[in-house]
């Protein structure tokens, strides 16, 4: 009673100061509760130790030094002389969701292939994966990835999708000594963002990655703008995150190769991921006349962009913008805006490969993914696919499932897969770096499930995938 | 120009926050309730309208029709359920239940739809705009910023011109004389929370169109609300209008000058030098 009475009585100069008292408690309730969710970026590196688990033996008997060749015969054998479990990481949930929109099929058809057992050094195994949701966001991915490790004492770690994936659990991997394969995800974020150096020492002693560099998106978007009359005024979209910092850095992003082959890069500087207003960034690229756009979005925040461009009578020639532009759902989202938008193609159902394991082709694998699911294929299709190619052919050459011996396998792993052929050890930019090709795609009106459909319209840095056009400018 | 397009960007987005703080500055007006749900609330709104047009089709638009009252609906039954037995107690126990209301609501949403992103479809509304001299102004943040006002103007007369709104400022002021005089309090506080929960659900669809939303945005929007709240003043309904716009404009303009900081900063300085030069707020009531 003694509470209420006075409280009431005293009404709002009281009131006011316990609104104060209590705004201030509960902004810092809702900071910390912001902040546990913030991204880290690719900077949640928990530092390399080298108390790696079953530590490194120099008898890797395992490894042959020569390029395993995989085939179709791989599995099978009842899979009765033990289990050998796969740990998978992608955000299939969150921001990043349709990074990981494909791989619950993928994963389907990785598991009925193995049913029978995978073999193995002349033995089957039994292969059991284990999934998990980063829920796009890197301290959730290292937990997975910890829990993977810890509890369900899995022998590989496989992880897809951005630096705020692939890092944290690249990171977890190493520290415990678990061999982790990862790609989606440049490689200078990677490897750089890291604590990596390129070079020929390697940076890492468990974890490797297969996808391309900034270097190639870089030479795909010119090529893409080579081919259209713009004042090559440029605008640069980068967030403050692991792929924003990699592709905004001075020296090893895009202002650097940009200037050298005669654009002008406004770059605005870092913005927060989700932003709510890009009006001053629209005035930067408005005021320098910016024909041409660029950048590293995540998938929600470019429709916002692009809605206040359009909002703001700001028009440009060609968009060539990473990330945000890759999937067809995104593009249908932007409605009739979406069309002639510009992105790097990491894999289409042009290229010409096929899978080590099923032995189809690029175009019937995404042939056999809309006619199952209904959904349009999407490009981490490919590489969710490519990924388990490699960690088979991976232990296939390691004869067991030793961690040592798969990791001593993987140095020098040669793949055909269907995203092409993955070799570690080659010219990559790092013996734990294996390089990809890309080539760059138009988004068109089509009759596909959403409505468009990527044509490939740049192939300088892969010409093995044929083009379906020319990059058309975008006219309102 | 481009600072005079940054302001005017700056003012309509103050329009959004002014909306989202409406229903906290009406709740802790009349009940002296601080509802850290708030946030939450605004986004299950946008969530509802998205679920409502995947199934029945149409412009979200129409959706506000249903969920308003609905909100008024989820507020009055806040109230019966766990706002009543937070008024006039310790504040720390509206902090924990409220706290407790936010995490409840958070995680429902997080089992219902996932971690995934959604964006409400306004069709080309969302990308028309119209120009005077060289500044653009788009047509829905435009037409968002109206609505505040109006949601504004129309609060503002009900609490002046009826016999109810009088009977919320009596409660407001001294809720056992209000009883005295036979006025209901339960009564007042149910539709204070129904009004309150009603506005932050139109301007969790208002938001949901211009962006997107997930599960866990509540929190990082309650702070926008109170910003807006105690930039403005408590007490008037004007004064959070004046500071929604205060908050967009430090945002916009603060982005416009320093183009490599985050925008959010700049709103925050601003709430923290009201709060320390001018305690009261920009239209606050002078200490007694």
């Amino acid at each position: 009673m003694s509470d209420q009475i006075p409280t009431s009585k005293l009404g709002y100069s009281l009131g006011r100061r316990r609104f104060l008292a209590l705004s201030g408690g509960s902004i810092a309730a809702a900071v910390l509760a912001a902040c546990s969710k913030s991204n880290k970026g690719g900077g949640t590196t928990q530092a390399p130790s080298t108390t790696g688990g079953t530590a490194t033996t120099s008898g890797s008997t395992g490894t042959t030094g020569a390029p395993a060749t995989t085939t179709v015969g791989l599995t099978g054998g009842g899979g009765g002389d033990g289990t050998i479990k796969i740990g998978y990481v992608s955000p299939k949930t969150g921001s990043l969701a349709a990074f990981g929109a494909a791989d619950d099929y993928v994963i389907k058809g990785i598991n009925d292939l193995v049913k029978d057992g995978l073999r193995v050094g002349g033995k089957s195994f039994a292969v059991t994966i284990l999934v998990e949701d980063s829920e796009s966001n890197p301290d959730t991915a290292a937990a997975k990835a910890a829990k993977l490790i810890d509890q369900d004492a899995v022998d590989l770690i496989l992880v897809s999708s951005t630096p705020e994936t692939t890092n944290p659990v690249s990171d977890t991997a190493e520290a415990s000594g678990v061999p982790c394969i990862s790609t989606v995800a440049p490689w200078q974020p990677w490897l750089i963002g890291r604590g990596g150096k390129p070079g020929a020492d390697a940076s890492f002693k468990w974890t490797y990655h297969f996808f391309w560099g900034l270097e190639d998106v870089i030479a795909t978007f010119l090529a893409m703008w080579g081919q259209v009359s713009t004042d090559k005024t440029v605008g640069g979209l980068f967030p403050n995150d692991g792929d924003g910092n990699a592709w905004g850095d001075k020296t090893n992003g895009f202002p650097t190769p940009l200037k050298n082959a005669g654009y002008t890069l406004v770059d605005p500087g870092r913005y927060e991921n989700l932003n709510q207003d890009f009006t001053a960034q629209i005035n930067a690229f408005k005021t320098a006349g910016c024909d041409i756009i660029t950048g590293v979005v995540i998938p929600p925040d470019f429709p916002t962009f692009w809605k206040q461009a359009k909002q703001g009578g700001f028009v440009p020639k060609v968009a060539s913008v990473g990330k945000a532009l890759l999937f067809p759902e995104s593009i249908k989202a932007l409605g009739s805006d979406g069309a002639g938008l510009t992105s790097e193609v990491w894999w289409s159902p042009s290229h010409p490969y096929k899978s080590s394991l099923v032995g189809r082709s690029a175009k019937e694998v995404t042939d056999l993914y809309t006619s199952d699911t209904g959904n349009q294929w999407t490009q981490p299709l490919g590489f969710a696919h490519a990924l388990f190619e490699v960690a088979f052919a991976a232990l296939a050459a390691a004869g067991s499932a030793d961690k040592t011996a798969v990791r001593d396998a993987i140095k020098t792993l040669s793949v055909d897969t269907i995203v092409g052929t993955v070799t570690w050890g080659g010219d990559g930019p790092s013996p734990n770096v294996a390089k990809t090709k890309l080539v760059g795609g138009q988004w068109r009106a089509a009759k596909t499930p959403t409505g468009f459909d990527l044509v490939i319209v740049d192939n300088s840095g892969n010409p093995d995938v044929p083009t379906g056009g020319t990059v058309e400018p975008i006219t309102s | 120009m481009n600072w005079i397009q940054a302001a005017i960007s700056g003012v309509l987005l103050g329009g959004l926050y002014a909306l989202y703080a409406t229903g906290l500055s009406l709740s802790f007006g009349v009940m002296r309730l601080i509802n850290l749900a708030h946030g939450d609330l605004a986004v299950m709104a946008a969530f509802l309208s998205s679920t409502l047009v995947l199934s029945f089709g149409g412009s979200p638009f129409w959706t506000i029709l249903v969920l308003m009252p609905v909100g008024f609906g989820v507020g009055v039954l806040l109230q019966k359920v766990v706002f009543d037995r937070l008024v006039g107690v310790d504040p720390a126990f509206q902090i924990v239940a409220t706290f407790g209301l936010s995490i409840v609501i958070q995680n429902a949403l997080l089992k219902v739809y996932t971690a995934d992103r959604r964006a409400l479809d306004i069709g080309p509304l969302k990308t028309k705009a119209f120009k005077i001299a060289e500044v653009s102004i788009g047509l829905f943040p435009l037409l968002r910023f109206v609505v505040a006002v109006l949601v504004l103007v129309s609060l503002s007369l009900f609490l002046g011109r009826t016999s109810t709104g009088r009977a919320f400022r009596a409660t407001s002021d001294d809720p056992e004389a209000a009883r005295l005089m036979g006025i209901n309090s339960r009564a007042i506080y149910m539709i204070a929370s129904g009004i309150a929960v009603s506005t932050v659900f139109l301007a969790g669809i208002f938001s949901g169109a211009q962006t997107n939303f997930a599960s866990s945005d509540g929190p990082g929007l309650l702070i926008f609300a109170f910003e807006a709240v105690i930039i403005g003043g408590l007490g008037s309904l004007w004064g959070t209008l004046a500071g929604g716009i205060a908050l967009g404009l430090a945002q916009t303009l603060g982005a416009e000058q320093f183009t490599d900081w985050p925008a959010q900063l700049f709103g925050h300085v601003l709430f923290l030098i009201v709060l320390a030069v001018r305690p009261n707020g920009l239209f606050g009531r002078a200490e007694a």
